[in-house]
């Protein structure tokens, strides 16, 4: 067995076993989950929400995902059950802050905003602060479908719009973020 | 800029037109230099997403989750829901099996170690089965480390005195006999819980000699 396959194959049987040994009450092995993922979950909600959220909604994601291991059925890789896990808690703080519906579809005047700045040297920004100077909106739309790969059917049942809104909110997102490129 | 056209873009760059949209979008991109530029930073934008990495939280955080955990309970039971309702993630071989592949990880640094060593031994052809087979038999990804452990130990007992290589030949071979007992004993009865107990904890047996032998021997190196 090539070593690279084998650090593979001991990587994903260590993070199997550690789910398993989670779910059956041991915190030392969560922990080993919680350093394994702590980054991809932290960067997703730094993202989705406020950078100074991220670290007590990253906090109640893991909490959240040892309170639900048993429903964790091993039929996806554990990452992927818990960035899910990530986004719906994102997601109820979104609403639980009394985000309304109604400024996630009017976000575009505030986007208007970002696109018109003057890219200069002295003002140009870093992709990932263009990204956060984003109306909410927009940026979760951004990051869920460009970063992570959902679809707008399901970004749209996910934020409670309709997927003609999800789409718009995108295309927003890049033609704002298209003057932040690194050159 | 033609906003008509501006707009639908990013649909074009995500293959969401319909072939007669889709036409009329690169009939116009033939003319209109603006637009096409447009789409060309859009693409850019697109590509930059995949690139963006991810990043650890500037503090650690595991205190804080540490303290969120319930003491004494474990994860997923409320305090309402009595264990007869309860629902398991993983049956008794799986956990076991989880636990075999734990202590092949924290070996495998010394198994490593000494596949480094100065040998000419041919690499072993890579073997790959389709994810479904895994849950199956759960044995398989043991019985395929247990045989490069062993492997290992091959290449490397000449590093250990001969009345060590024959204490564990004498032991492995009594493992191995209980792995075949127990084996033949669960194709008459796959589903027996004490036979796939029995036989996990002696496949975790055999697993934890290979690796204390093959650490000796790294150590010896």
């Amino acid at each position: 067995m090539p070593r690279q396959v084998l650090e593979d194959t001991l990587t994903a049987d260590s993070i199997a076993a550690d789910t398993a040994l989670a779910a059956s009450g041991d915190p030392s092995a969560f922990e080993r989950l919680y350093r394994t993922h702590v980054a991809r979950v932290h960067t997703l909600v730094r993202r989705m929400l406020d950078a100074d959220e991220a670290d007590d909604v990253t906090q109640d994601v893991f909490i959240r995902a040892w309170q639900k291991l048993s429903t964790f059925r091993g039929e996806s890789a554990f990452g992927t059950w818990l960035h899910r896990l990530a986004v719906n808690v994102v997601l109820a703080r979104r609403k639980s802050v009394g985000i309304e519906r109604g400024r996630f579809i009017n976000a575009e005047e505030p986007l208007d905003g970002v696109t018109s700045k003057p890219l200069t040297p002295e003002l140009s920004m870093d992709f990932e602060e263009a990204l956060a100077s984003l109306p909410e909106g927009a940026r979760q739309v951004f990051v869920l479908h460009d970063v992570e790969g959902y679809r707008h059917e399901e970004i749209a049942r996910m934020l409670g719009v309709v997927p003609g809104t999800s789409k718009s909110q995108l295309h927003h997102a890049r033609m704002a973020l298209r003057r932040h490129l690194e050159r | 800029m033609n906003d008509q056209w501006t707009n639908r873009l990013s649909e074009y760059i995500d293959g969401e037109l319909d072939n007669t949209e889709r036409a009329a979008l690169e009939a116009h991109l033939s003319t209109c230099g603006q637009c096409y530029a447009t789409l060309g930073e859009l693409r850019q934008v697109v590509a930059r997403a995949k690139t963006l990495e991810d990043t650890p939280p500037a503090k650690d955080l595991w205190v804080g989750i540490r303290a969120g955990l319930t003491p004494g309970r474990r994860p997923g039971v409320s305090r309402d829901t009595t264990p007869a309702h309860r629902r398991f993630s993983f049956t008794v071989p799986q956990l076991l099996a989880a636990s075999i592949a734990l202590v092949l990880l924290s070996g495998g640094g010394a198994w490593l170690a000494l596949r480094q060593g100065p040998t000419n031994a041919p690499e072993p052809i890579a073997v790959t089965r389709p994810a479904s087979t895994r849950v199956a038999s759960w044995t398989g990804s043991t019985d395929i480390a247990i045989g490069e452990l062993q492997a290992a130990l091959t290449l490397n007992e000449k590093r250990l005195d001969s009345t060590t290589v024959r204490i564990v030949r004498k032991n492995l071979a009594i493992i191995d006999r209980a792995i075949a007992e127990a084996r033949i004993a669960l194709r008459n009865d796959p589903g027996n819980a004490y036979l796939n107990l029995h036989l996990a904890d002696t496949m975790r047996r055999k697993v934890e000699l290979l690796r204390r032998v093959n650490d000796m021997a790294a150590a010896r190196s």
